[in-house]
Parts: C-alpha cells; structure tokens; sequence
C-alpha cells in the first residue's frame, strides 16, 4: 500500500500539470500523454550516460516544457485548436521519444538513480519514502500557489476564466497561454524523470492514458477538498491522484481482476469521477465528509447572492409542488441544490405556508 | 487624445453578405472629452469601439492615441491607453476569482506583469477605499468570487477596473443596456462621476437617447457607418429627445432618398 502512495505522490506532479491547464488555463491538452516519456526518455538516457541523476531530473522537466512550448505554438501561433494542436503534438512526440530514447524502453536497473540510497536501506514503498516523496509534492504544490498569486499568475488565471477580459486588460494572452503550457508539461515531464527512477525503466508507451489519470486526480481532489482557495485545490489534486492510486491498488487487490485490468479499472474510475462531479446531489453528500466544504457552484448569470436569512425564492425540492412538478414522489424531485437560488417560482410557493416537518 | 482619419471596416467584403460598418471615419477627441454616440442597429458604433480598442483591425486608415499611431497595434498593446467597458455584465471581469484578484490583474493594465504578489496588504487597502467610492458594499467582500455578484454589480466593478488607473481613453459599449433600469441607472451615475473625477476622455455608445443627452459634451450620430450629426458642446446643453428624433428621421429619409437616386 505504501508504494501505492509513492506513485500517487510522484504521479501528482502531473496531476498539477494538468490542474495548470484544465482547469486554471481552461486548455483540454492531451500533450500529457507523450510529454511524460519525453521527461522520462530524457532523463533515462541522460543517466545511462553517466550524468548526475539530479540533473537528468531536472532535464526531464526542461523537456517536457520543451514539449509543452510546441502545444502553445501550434495554439498561439497557427491558431489550432487546443485539443488538436495537443493530439498532433502527442503523435509527433511518439517519434521524437523513440528519438531520445533510442528504444523502445530504457532500463535503469543498474545504474545510480535518485533513489539509489533509499533502494540500498531498502526504503523504497515505506513511510521514509512516502515521506519525502510526500515532502517533494508538497513543495512543488506550494511553488505552484506561489506562481497563481503573482501578478503574473493572476494573468494566466484571468486568461482561462475570460480571455476577452484579460487581452483588454493588456494581457497577452499568447505569451500566459504559452508560459503555462511550459510549466505544465515541465510539471508532467518531471513527473516522468521521477518515475522513470523510482520504476527503474522507462517505455515508450509508460505515458498512455495517463491524461486520464490526471483528470480523475483534479476533480475527486476538487470533489473532496473544493477550489474555494488555492492552496486547497492544489493540495486535493496532490490527494486526489494518491487516492487514485490506492483505489486501483485495492481493485487489482481483488481476485477477480488481474494486472492487465488495470487500464479498465482507470477507465472506470474516471467515469464514475466525472458522474459523481456532474452530480450535485451526490457532490453534496460526499462533500459533507470533508472538513472544508466546497462552496455551490456558481449561481446563474446574473445571480443574485442570497443573504442569509433574506426570504430569497428558493426552490425546495422538499417541497410538495417541487415533488408534483416531478411528476412522482419527493424522492425523484428535481436534484436542485437547496442551496442555490433558482428565480423560478411557481404560484403555488406564494400562498403556501411552509411545509410542515415529516410532510411528503 | 485620439484621432481616427478615414477609418474604413468591412465585414464578408466580395460576398452577398458585405456590410460596410465604418465608412471614412473622421473623428477627433480632445483631451478631456465626453463623446456619447447614438444611432440604429447595425449603425457600426460598436464596430467603432472595436477598431478604437484594436480588437478588430482597419482596412484602411489611420488610428492615433496621444500623438501615436497604434493602427497596427494588437489589443493587449494598446490596453496600457485604453480601457473598455463591455456591454455584457458577464465579459468585463473573471468569474472565478474573487474582486480583489480582479482588480490586481487590471491594476496591472498595460504594464509588465512580474513575479511580485498580485494582492498585496497596501493593494488591498488601496482596492478597499477605489471599492468603497461605489457605495455598494463591495468593500466588504474582497474575497468573494466576482460570478457571485449581480449584473450591476458586476458591470459598477467593470467600471471601476477599467477606470481607477486612468487610462488616456475610456470606452463604454453600451455598458448599461444589460441591467435593469434601477442598476442602469446607478452604473450610469457611476459612469459620470468617475469620468468627471478622474477627468477621463472617454467614448459611450449608447441606445439610450436620454442618457447621450444627460452625459457628455458631444454627441455624435452615426448610420450606416457614418457620421451623419454632431452636436458640439452648445448644441447638446440645449437638446431634447424630440430634436434628436427628428434629427434622425430627417437624416434616415434623406438616406433613403440618395440611396434611390442613384
């Protein structure tokens, strides 16, 4: 279980890259995908070669930036579509990865990695190594709240919440859209350096489907620890791909399942994360377990905050007429969030007094 | 200030569709002046904020802010100069971060943005006494996401950030055509006492003939992509409603009449 959550927490740099540009940048990019291996490929290599591990590491961070940089070209500059420019980009990278690589797969089984002291105390997949990898996320999750906050960040954030606000604000939103797809893929391609390290062997197709891995990571973490702070929705991602990782952990635990399943299992975690965000009521219920509850999402345009206690025209789907207009019992009402205004109000809500306790 | 010289804007130019929006536009705003602009639909004044902002390029002619061509200029270049009001609530700040961060990223208008703290301890204090000239209570809540306000409050935050850092031009779209006529008003009495305080130069289109006659000391009148009245400072104190009215069935008949004739 332990070396479950070593991968959940070295997969969680990726998971921030993808936080930075699904959601922060709002830029559906699959870069992810092959940018792990051009981290990994490069890293690898550059060790097999005689350079210090922690230096390959960071080179694997400079070229997965450097793959992100031709993502952000393609958008910016010849003006293609985020999810094309990603895909086109991710082909391309498959061959520039066999490049790097010079094979199919690397191994770094006898050579010095990062984790060649742990591996000698035998400390990998124990709580030494949870603890430092643990240590590492934390830190690049708290250098990523730094960057959001700067005046720089709050450019790249105002770029993916409303891109005709920023440009005439004077942001260029070419060069924050670029920048952050540097420091994304940077992010995955470091994820990628890591692993390769912790794994002992890096394979061309080791990035597969790891998009959807960060995907699931940001919204069970958004689902869990909310975005109403930075500082909050960073550290759910960091949580999100460690329960990621412990949830496949416990299926392939399961006899019925075996290794191979495991691209399924992922599959499926996803679904049921993305289900689970759509649904409020289910959103709700699971949020009531975390400590800091995430905030209602945004009222309808226009929306007026309520106050408290101000007799705002909420609709109960408690309420009798809500259960009628459901045509059925109050059971399939409406999932309306109780806590969200809604200005429909039927006339019957006016003159009714309020529903009395264990009616309906 | 600025200075348009024979600005022309075609749109779908060769097809069935072409629709000339701005045809030879001349237009001059001395520092210090309130220009409000009126006329029908598809008359090309927003089109005429558009080229002024630079998010829509020229065909031909020539831009000048403050002594400088910026015709070529991309929108994000000119933005240090310009600021815009839109007419959507909705477009003129970002949902998702709350009104502090807001107003961080337009207080930053133009400049370079580094690697320093967006919201500050003395920002903050500075954005709380610019929030409290609005009389909204919005001083009060710097933390809250900005797609959590009202229409008007929104679009009297909009106002705010696009003015507080005294850009040379102000550009208002229609900015008060979306609330309804209670907010509209109180955007619109915003809208003159910041351009009054701060002594803006600044350019509203409006459909509002009532509130082009209330602000300003020009008013200009376009149809189909011209500039077809002006009224100067004089001539704008003494109008009614009904002058400009008629100003305007006489200007569209005798339209209709050249179109005719030739």
């Amino acid at each position: 279980m332990l070396s479950a959550i070593d991968l959940g927490l070295i997969y969680a740099l990726l998971a921030l890259g993808v936080f930075l540009t699904f959601r922060i940048l709002n830029f559906a990019d699959l870069t992810v995908d092959a940018s792990f291996v051009t981290g990994g490929g490069a890293a690898a290599i550059l060790i097999t070669h005689g350079a210090s591990p922690w230096l390959a590491t960071g080179a694997g961070l400079v070229a997965g930036a450097g793959a992100g940089l031709v993502t952000g070209l393609l958008h910016t500059k010849l003006h293609i579509d985020p999810l094309l420019a990603s895909i086109l980009n991710m082909l391309a990278l498959y061959s520039i990865n066999l490049r790097i690589m010079g094979a199919g797969n690397l191994s770094l089984l006898r050579v010095d990695t990062i984790f060649t002291a742990l591996q000698r105390d035998r400390m990998i997949g124990s709580w030494l190594s949870v603890l430092l990898l643990g240590a590492a996320a934390l830190a690049v999750k708290l250098v990523l709240d730094w960057f959001l906050s700067t005046d720089f960040g709050l450019a790249v954030q105002a770029t993916g919440d409303n891109l005709g606000m920023a440009s005439s604000l004077g942001v260029s939103t070419d060069w924050t859209k670029i920048v952050t797809l540097m420091l994304a893929n940077g992010l995955v391609g470091l994820s990628g350096a890591v692993m390769a390290q912790y794994q002992g062997f890096i394979d061309i197709g080791s990035g597969t489907g790891l998009i959807l891995a960060g995907l699931a990571s940001v919204i069970v973490g958004n689902a869990v620890l909310g975005t109403r702070f930075m500082f909050l929705a960073t550290l759910g991602v960091v949580v999100g791909s460690v329960l990621y990782r412990l949830v496949i952990f416990f299926a392939l635990k399961w006899e019925f399942f075996r290794a191979q399943d495991m691209k399924l299992i992922s599959a499926a975690l996803v679904i049921v994360a993305l289900v689970v965000s759509q649904s409020k009521t289910l959103r709700n219920s699971f949020s009531r377990l975390s400590p800091w509850r995430p905030k209602a999402d945004l009222p309808e345009p226009m929306g007026i905050l309520p106050t408290p206690g101000a007799p705002l025209a909420v609709a109960r789907t408690d309420s009798p007429v809500a259960a009628r207009l459901a045509g059925g019992g109050a059971a399939e009402a409406p999932a309306t969030d109780p806590g969200r205004p809604t200005f429909q109000l039927s006339p019957g809500d006016l003159e009714r007094p309020e529903p009395e306790a264990g009616e309906s | 200030m600025l200075r348009l010289s024979s600005v022309r804007k075609t749109f779908y130019a060769g097809t069935a569709n072409e629709r000339r929006a701005l045809q030879g536009i001349d237009l001059e705003l001395a520092e210090g002046d309130f220009v409000t602009v009126i006329g029908s639909n598809g008359a090309g004044k927003s089109t005429l904020l558009n080229v002024i902002a630079g998010s829509l390029p020229v065909d031909a002619g020539r831009i000048e802010i403050a002594g400088r061509d910026v015709t070529r200029l991309p929108e994000h270049k000119r933005a240090s100069g310009i600021a815009r009001v839109f007419q959507d609530p909705q477009a003129g700040t970002a949902p998702h971060l709350n009104i502090e961060q807001n107003l961080a990223v337009a207080l930053v208008r133009g400049r370079r943005r580094g690697l320093g703290k967006g919201v500050t301890r003395q920002r903050r204090r500075d954005f709380q006494d610019e929030l409290s000239t609005l009389g909204l209570g919005l001083e009060q809540r710097m933390r809250h996401r900005v797609g959590l306000l009202s229409g008007g409050q929104r679009q009297a935050l909009s106002l705010l950030m696009a003015s507080f850092t005294r850009p040379q031009i102000l550009l208002l779209d229609e900015h008060t055509a979306a609330l309804d006529p209670q907010r509209a008003e109180l955007v619109l009495s915003l809208t003159g006492r910041v351009v009054a305080d701060s002594s803006l130069t600044a350019l509203m289109v409006t459909h509002n003939m009532e509130h082009a006659l209330r602000l300003g000391n020009r008013l200009l009148m376009m149809h189909e992509g011209e500039i077809i009245h002006e009224l100067g400072p004089q001539q704008k104190a003494k109008a009614t409603i009904r002058d400009l009215l008629d100003l305007f069935a006489r200007s569209k008949s005798s339209m209709t009449d050249r179109n005719l004739l030739s």
